[in-house]
């Protein structure tokens, strides 16, 4: 049983603190869509999506009435676009867009899974299905892709690589006149997962069941206020008190995924314990650490902080949850948090930093705008850096960033909305162009070899 | 099915009256009642048992929301699970 004080402090994490839940993500699988060809598939795939989702965003709402907690976004994954289109590459525009369109008409704000699995090696059909994710993202404004170049399992396809750092320079040209937001909706991975609900990233794996409910937490505020209370406890103290405050944000998000399910005909899958922070004030990761006593996020002692917090919001947030998955952990993307904003226009963050923090925290280097003049090699040698963190450690990386067009350090990109604005951030001059033409596949670490 | 009305904002005369009342209407029964005030601020928590009511939680939900704007407080039904959940192992 719980007592007032419970109650009210739900009501004070719900109205000052943006305690809710950040996405209801329905995982809908394509395969039996695929038809004798891009018109009848693209069809089927929509068909599909519309009858599958159809009562999502209002089933969210009334869950939202009924437990009076906010529920962000109401999203859809699909399986790898690359393999429902396999037979006719070339076509796959025409299902990304049919995407898109049951993406407006359901009325949720991102369908993820425009994506293709590389890891190992880049089938011909996979190779034309990424050239089409430019046209498709500069097309179409709710569908999200990503690509996985590398696992801790496979090695890093280092061709792959190349061919995504071209990528990310054709995308950001062809939505220049929107600071490159093309690139927003564009993620790479290694060590991609087949459960994450949460955007751009996002996919339903092929080894996922039919249609699947997967919630992603929130609740940066509520962390941060806990730790108010205790402003000279030491850390151990500290780390207990984000552990039970990250039980309490995922035992709500638990709920609502449960019963999302149950209504949507669909499986229970995950819950994501994420941090997810937004540009809102008091919805930020970055103020979280400085709350435990940085100065300001991006200095010496911000990796350490990180990996308490991370570790933390990991083990209160399993306690919590029958079943967790995604990428779990705390959130940095540059862009979407008002105190890595602040931050790097002070230019006390730097991309070096925030490459050390993706070692000990749950993604990577996420909406961060580069000057638009970055080579496409410079972009791919950014990625391969990330997969190799991620292939070491065994854990999920991403690169998420965006050439600002016509822009360079000190200029600002702006996308408004839960994307934010970001200053354009330096990067490196040294060429690494011969490192990355040499392609192959950067072969497995040896301590992958468990069977 | 139980739910928690908690109804917060500055103190005044005749909040409670206002709240009853206003869930009698709906055939919304009230099992436990208990405040606080801490200064001037004023925290009023009901449970009550929703189950006569014509009315779904989300609409009463709503009809909350708006009844609490008209007499400058906040007032929030919620089904009891989500307190249940996060304040119990």
């Amino acid at each position: 049983m719980f007592n007032k004080f419970d109650v009210l402090e739900t009501i004070d994490m719900i109205e000052k603190e943006h305690l809710d839940i950040r996405t209801v993500t329905m995982g809908i699988s394509l395969l039996p869509c695929i038809r004798q060809n891009g018109e009848e598939t693209a069809s089927a795939v929509y068909d599909t999506v519309m009858k599958k989702a159809e009562n999502l965003v209002k089933t969210a709402e009334d869950l939202s009435a009924e437990y009076g907690i906010p529920i962000v976004n109401k999203r859809v994954s699909v399986t790898p676009v690359s393999l429902i289109t396999a037979a006719f590459p070339e076509k796959s525009v025409l299902v990304g867009r049919a995407l898109d369109r049951a993406a407006k008409e359901l009325g949720i704000d991102f369908l993820g899974g425009y994506s293709a699995l590389v890891h190992k090696g880049t089938a011909d059909y996979e190779e034309t299905f990424i050239r089409t994710i430019p046209e498709v993202l500069a097309s179409t404004s709710r569908l999200c892709s990503s690509v996985n170049v590398g696992s801790s399992k496979s090695g890093i396809n280092m061709d792959a690589v190349r061919q995504m750092g071209e990528t990310i320079v054709q995308t950001a040209n062809l939505t220049k006149d929107e600071d490159g937001k093309g690139c927003a909706k564009l993620v790479v991975f290694c060590n991609a997962v087949e459960d994450n609900p949460f955007m751009a990233g996002a996919f339903h794996g092929v080894g996922e069941a039919d249609t699947v409910i997967n919630v992603g937490v929130s609740g940066p505020g509520v962390v941060q206020h806990a730790l108010k209370f205790i402003p000279d406890a030491d850390l151990t103290t500290a780390a207990e008190t984000i552990k039970r405050t990250a039980f309490k944000i995922t035992r709500a998000g638990q709920l609502i995924a449960t019963q999302a399910a149950q209504r949507l005909n669909a499986r229970f899958g995950i819950v994501d314990l994420s941090l997810a922070p937004t540009p809102a004030r008091g919805d930020s990761v970055a103020h979280i650490l400085e709350e435990l006593g940085l100065e300001v996020v991006g200095g010496h002692g911000t990796t350490a902080c990180l990996a308490m917090l991370n570790d933390a919001v990991k083990k209160g947030g399993v306690m919590a949850s029958s079943r967790v998955g995604g990428l779990s952990g705390a959130f940095i993307p540059v862009s979407e948090d008002i105190g890595m904003i602040e931050s790097a226009e002070a230019g006390k963050i730097t991309l070096d930093k925030l490459e050390a923090m993706t070692c000990v925290c749950s993604v990577g280097l996420d909406m961060i705008a580069i000057p638009g003049d970055t080579p496409a090699t410079t972009i791919s040698a950014i990625i391969a850096d990330e997969a190799a963190i991620g292939m070491v450690n065994n854990k999920t990386t991403a690169v998420r960033v965006i050439p600002a067009v016509g822009k360079g350090v000190g200029d600002q990109v702006n996308f408004g909305g839960l994307l934010g604005r970001a200053p354009v951030m330096p990067v490196h001059t040294g060429d690494a162009g011969k490192f990355i033409r040499r392609g192959g596949l950067i072969p497995a670490p040896i301590h992958s070899f468990k069977n | 099915m139980r739910a928690v009305v908690t109804v917060t904002g500055t103190d005044r005369r005749g909040i409670i009256a206002k709240v009853s009342c206003f869930l009698a209407e709906r055939n919304v029964n009230i099992e436990d009642i208990s405040q606080t005030i801490l200064g001037d601020k004023f925290a009023m928590i009901m449970m009550v048992d929703t189950s006569e009511s014509k009315m779904d939680i989300a609409q009463l939900s709503k009809d909350c929301e708006e009844m609490g704007r008209s007499i400058g407080m906040s007032v929030r039904i919620q089904h009891e699970d989500i307190f249940n959940v996060m304040h119990n192992v």
